[in-house]
């Protein structure tokens, strides 16, 4: 495994100043962006290295330079979150959100705004400075001249085909994207296709790579959401060749409980993730349906007793400047651990609902219980994560996608506990990776098998063994 | 696997007969299918051994390649395949109904209705197996970009007249056989598979003896047993009772039986080949015959037990009363047949090696909406397939217990009734949720309001096809005492996006395709294909 590679590291140990980083790489992307002679650059982004914040960052520069800007995201969350980022950035600026024309088609307080000017038809919106939507409706946007500039967000999870449809509207192009979250798929087979340059069903950010690979390639330097027990982990495990850095050093981010223990395995793993961010909670070896009763209880009992101990986070006061993180405020006194501030991942939409029913039991409401998919993007403080090998007797390419841990593992910003049945490691060198090689595929490293043990091996220091 | 499948699969272990998995059969079946059982031979892709095929159970047309590593014995055998495949084809291109289809007006660039032909049926394809589907794909492949002398008087190893032609049409079916619900060309196990469950793995249910014998087991005994006497059971003289579906044949068969036979095809042309005068060439004929008919006999042995099973599979398949959905779609397939046929007569060159990038776009987005389509419908066709869905909380059915009329806020208030419904099932509802029931055939849809009594009561607001006065319309609203069936997924699907034109592709997709090679130059000859 590559160790974390200090990404200006030029002498022995020069003291690391992450904002000063992200600034460096933050400046570049602008520079190639405004002033770049490429039509496209192509930025990754670990999780919660402020992408969103150096979308609006551009959006707000390219607009001030004069280009008529349009954004694309990929969900209609995605681009409301991003016309209000906008608006409070920059309350002044004339931006357009072209929505669908299903009935609530926006988030409602985009109406609270002065400036942004939200409707069906892009014709209404011309000649506005900014206007964002999703990919799916920039597709039935017919224009006479093209854009002069685009940001595509979340490329990594768009589609090709979606790309095709979009990419005659714009001259060039910023795109952003998280390379290790979860790749876009398809609902019929496509082998097919596979291993041509334009495959409808890879990512965006592949076909365009492979048909000008000239591009300028930026990376994104340090995670701000990610605390320091965390990202090395998941750089580790899920960048191997593009470590990033958390953007908080050990002890900067504190996570306490008023109650003390009652010494049950909920309680004892809830008090080792707090010690060290990552907790183990292990449960007895067994082949389990995918609605595993006895996973879906534990689950729903550590998020019960998360918000019972009157949990209080301390985060860092000083940030770096330009780098803002995603969400939240910088405080230094403990903010309470509230039932908004948890979350719970799963591998499928029925484990999600049975964790939901599972916690409206118990009286727990407002946690967010949803699928990886879903979780993409999103940062809480504390999340709880059903491991999607769980109780399996197999190990198939979906549960084995290096995606889906990657997202589940990384949407913390201080501690992340995992329920797994006992066995997993077991299971995976039981089934190793057997999907067909197709020729002019580029391998994507690592795989999930590999990113798989390096996930496990890490919890198993922080394993709790407990028998409901 | 959904949790209603393996339930199923549980439950075929325990009886040890296969589980009905559908009440009504969710593909179209012709009434004068071609039935298609082709052999290929070992270690070379793409060189058939033979092949039975034919519109009557009583009457294949066998086909043979005495010698499948000769080019000019293969191409005889293609020949002879376009003889009985093509006319079949042909036989439904000339019956054509008057049609309807929205093209955009080249000149005004508005969306107009022209007057076009649709084929009244169209030819179908049944092959025993998957592999016999990709096997379909290989050659029209194979075929398709030949020439014959007539097209390239050139050309040093020039091709029967009509075989380019069934390469293309074996494209077409191949092709087509890709897009969810199609029915132009079908393998018998999958299709089986799709409407009974057995007790073992979906990579064995492809072995079509033993699907069968899960399926309606000799003697009314155990599936199981039946299944493993058709993977197993060999004569004394090693061969299997129940060959394999092919294309790929038993080695067994292939070093007992078939090589020893084509050594001796290959010995008596030799000897054909070197006979001194006519006497003798009389006699070494007979020999050569002799040795060709002794591999016609035996490639008829190895895929005549499949010939009668996939018969067998069809006769169970009509046991079953057409689901609703299927003759729509099998429209869609005569719309595909009709144009691969235009596409033809308009003289256009084969389909390509590979497609361009807006090409394959648009095929994925009209499978994966194909799939959509075929989910929905199949669920709204047979209650068995519904029930899968209840259970993974997709649907859910039951009987509405109190209607309470309410309207929409606004100018003119719209009809917005509240419906509740009791259930057992434990549908997937997030907050606003929409649900659709069909009424009539067209899908209403309505929005979840709440969950009561421990989510039995499920309170909706139905929103839409209750006609545009204040009162909703006769009959356009569930009422108390009714059973009903919602469900979470949508009933149609939304036509997706235009792509733009391949010659606009833009430059994150390399630009617009050249056109150095249409049309596209068969494969060169390579030493490999010469003997």
């Amino acid at each position: 495994m590559t160790a974390p590679v200090h990404p200006t590291a030029t002498g022995p140990e020069p003291a690391f100043d992450p904002g000063a980083a992200a600034a460096r790489a933050t400046g570049a992307i602008l520079r190639d962006t405004l002033h770049g002679t490429h039509r496209g650059v192509v930025v990754d982004s670990p999780p919660g290295a402020g992408k969103s914040t150096l979308v609006v960052r551009a959006a707000l520069e390219l607009a001030a330079a004069g280009r008529p800007l349009m954004v694309v995201a990929q969900t209609n969350a995605q681009v409301d979150d991003l016309v209000l980022r906008l608006a409070k950035k920059e309350p002044e600026l004339p931006v357009g959100r072209l929505h669908s024309s299903d009935a609530d088609a926006y988030d409602k307080a985009l109406d609270g705004l002065a400036n942004v000017r939200k409707s069906a038809k892009a014709a209404d919106l011309a000649g506005l400075d900014v206007v964002v939507s999703t990919a799916a409706k920039w597709a039935h946007v017919k224009v006479d001249e093209p854009w002069r500039h685009a940001i595509v967000d979340e490329a990594y999870q768009m589609r090709s085909d979606a790309l095709l449809a979009v990419a005659g509207l714009f001259e060039r192009a910023l795109f952003v994207g998280d390379p290790g979250q979860l790749d876009p798929f398809a609902i019929v087979g496509s082998e097919q296709w596979a291993g041509l340059t334009y495959d409808p069903s890879a990512s965006a950010v592949t076909t365009l790579l492979a048909h000008n690979p000239e591009l300028p390639q930026h990376r994104l330097p340090v995670s701000w959401r990610l605390p320091a027990s965390a990202a090395p982990l998941v750089s580790d495990a899920f960048y191997p060749y593009t470590p990033f850095r958390s953007g908080t050093a050990a002890g900067d981010r504190r996570l306490s409980f008023a109650v003390p223990s009652d010494g049950s395995g909920p309680d004892r793993v809830i008090d080792e993730a707090a010690a060290s961010g990552w907790g183990l909670l292990e449960l007895p070896a067994r082949h389990t349906p995918r609605t595993d009763p006895e996973a879906v209880r534990a689950l729903a009992a550590v998020v019960r007793r998360l918000l019972e101990r009157g949990g209080a986070t301390t985060s860092e006061l000083t940030r770096a400047l330009g780098s803002a993180p995603a969400g939240g405020t910088p405080v230094a006194d403990p903010a309470p651990l509230t039932a908004d501030r948890i979350a719970v991942g799963t591998a499928h939409r029925d484990q999600a609902a049975a964790v939901r029913a599972a916690l409206a039991e118990l009286g727990v409401t407002d946690v967010t219980v949803d699928t990886a998919n879903r979780l993409q993007g999103r940062e809480f403080d504390v999340t709880v994560v059903l491991h999607p090998l769980s109780g399996r007797p197999d190990a198939t390419a979906f549960h084995l996608e290096t995606g889906r841990l990657c997202v589940l593992a990384s949407r913390h910003r201080h501690a992340c506990i995992v329920v797994c049945r006992a066995g997993v490691s077991e299971l995976l060198d039981d089934h190793p990776s057997t999907e067909p090689v197709q020729l002019g595929v580029t391998v994507k490293f690592p795989d999930g098998w590999e990113a798989n043990h390096a996930v496990l091996a890490r919890l198993h220091e922080h394993r709790v063994s407990w028998r409901p | 696997m959904s949790l209603i499948a393996t339930l199923a699969r549980l439950e075929a272990v325990h009886s040890g007969r296969a589980q009905p998995a559908a009440t009504v059969r969710h593909r179209h079946l012709s009434d004068r299918p071609l039935v298609f059982v082709p052999l290929t031979t070992a270690g070379e892709a793409g060189a058939p051994l033979g092949a039975l095929v034919g519109t009557d159970r009583d009457a294949p047309r066998l086909l043979a390649v005495p010698q499948p590593r000769d080019r000019d014995l293969r191409f005889a055998f293609l020949a002879e395949l376009a003889d009985v495949m093509l006319p079949y084809v042909d036989s439904f291109a000339e019956s054509v109904e008057a049609a309807e289809r929205t093209e955009t007006d080249p000149e005004t660039g508005k969306r107009v209705k022209v007057e076009v032909e649709l084929c009244a049926d169209a030819p179908q394809l049944i092959v025993p197996s998957r592999a016999g589907i990709d096997f379909v794909r290989l050659l029209g492949r194979s075929m398709r970009f030949r020439r014959t002398a007539e097209q390239d008087p050139e050309t040093p190893h020039p091709a029967p007249p009509r075989v380019p032609l069934l390469g293309r049409w074996l494209t077409h079916f191949g092709e087509r056989a890709r897009v969810p619900g199609s029915s132009l060309l079908l393998a018998l196990s999958d299709v089986l598979a799709r409407h009974w469950t057995t007790g073992q793995s979906g990579l064995e249910d492809q072995h079509l003896g033993a699907l069968l014998a899960w399926i309606a087991p000799p003697d009314g005994g155990s599936g199981a047993e039946a299944a493993l006497r058709a993977e197993l059971e060999r004569d004394a003289a090693g061969q299997l009772l129940c060959p394999p579906a092919g294309p790929a044949t038993d080695p067994a068969f292939d070093n007992k039986l078939l090589a020893p036979a084509i050594e001796r095809y290959d010995r008596a042309r030799q000897a054909l080949a070197a006979a001194e005068d006519g006497m003798a060439a009389d006699d070494r004929l007979g020999a050569v015959t002799a040795a060709e008919r002794d591999i016609l006999a035996l490639v008829e042995k190895c895929a005549l037990p499949t010939w009668e099973k996939v018969w067998d599979g069809l006769d169970l398949l009509r046991t079953l009363p057409e689901g609703a959905h299927v003759a729509e779609r099998w429209t869609r397939d005569r719309w595909s047949f009709t144009g691969h046929r235009d596409r033809i007569t308009a003289g256009e060159p084969p389909q390509p090696r590979r497609d361009d990038a807006v090409t394959a776009a648009n095929k994925l987005a009209a499978r994966e909406r194909e799939q959509a389509r075929l989910d929905a419908q199949e669920a709204l066709d047979d209650p068995l397939v519904m029930a899968g869905r209840r259970l993974a909380g997709e649907a859910f059915a039951g009987e509405v217990v109190e209607v309470v009329m309410a309207y929409s806020e606004g100018k003119r208030p719209s009809p917005r009734p509240l419906v509740t419904v009791r259930t057992d099932d434990r549908p997937h509802l997030g907050e606003r949720a929409k649900a659709y029931r069909s009424l009539n055939g067209r899908p209403q849809s309505a929005e979840f309001v709440a969950e009561e009594d421990d989510g039995t009561l499920i309170v909706l607001r139905v929103l839409d096809k209750m006609g545009r006065g204040k009162e909703p319309e006769a009959g356009s609203v569930p009422e108390k005492g009714d059973r009903v069936c919602f469900t979470l997924f949508e009933h149609e699907q939304r036509g997706g996006a235009k792509l733009p034109d391949p010659e606009q592709t833009p430059w994150t997709h390399g630009g617009p395709p050249g056109e150095e090679s249409v049309p596209e130059a068969p494969d060169p000859v390579t030493e490999e294909d010469l003997l």
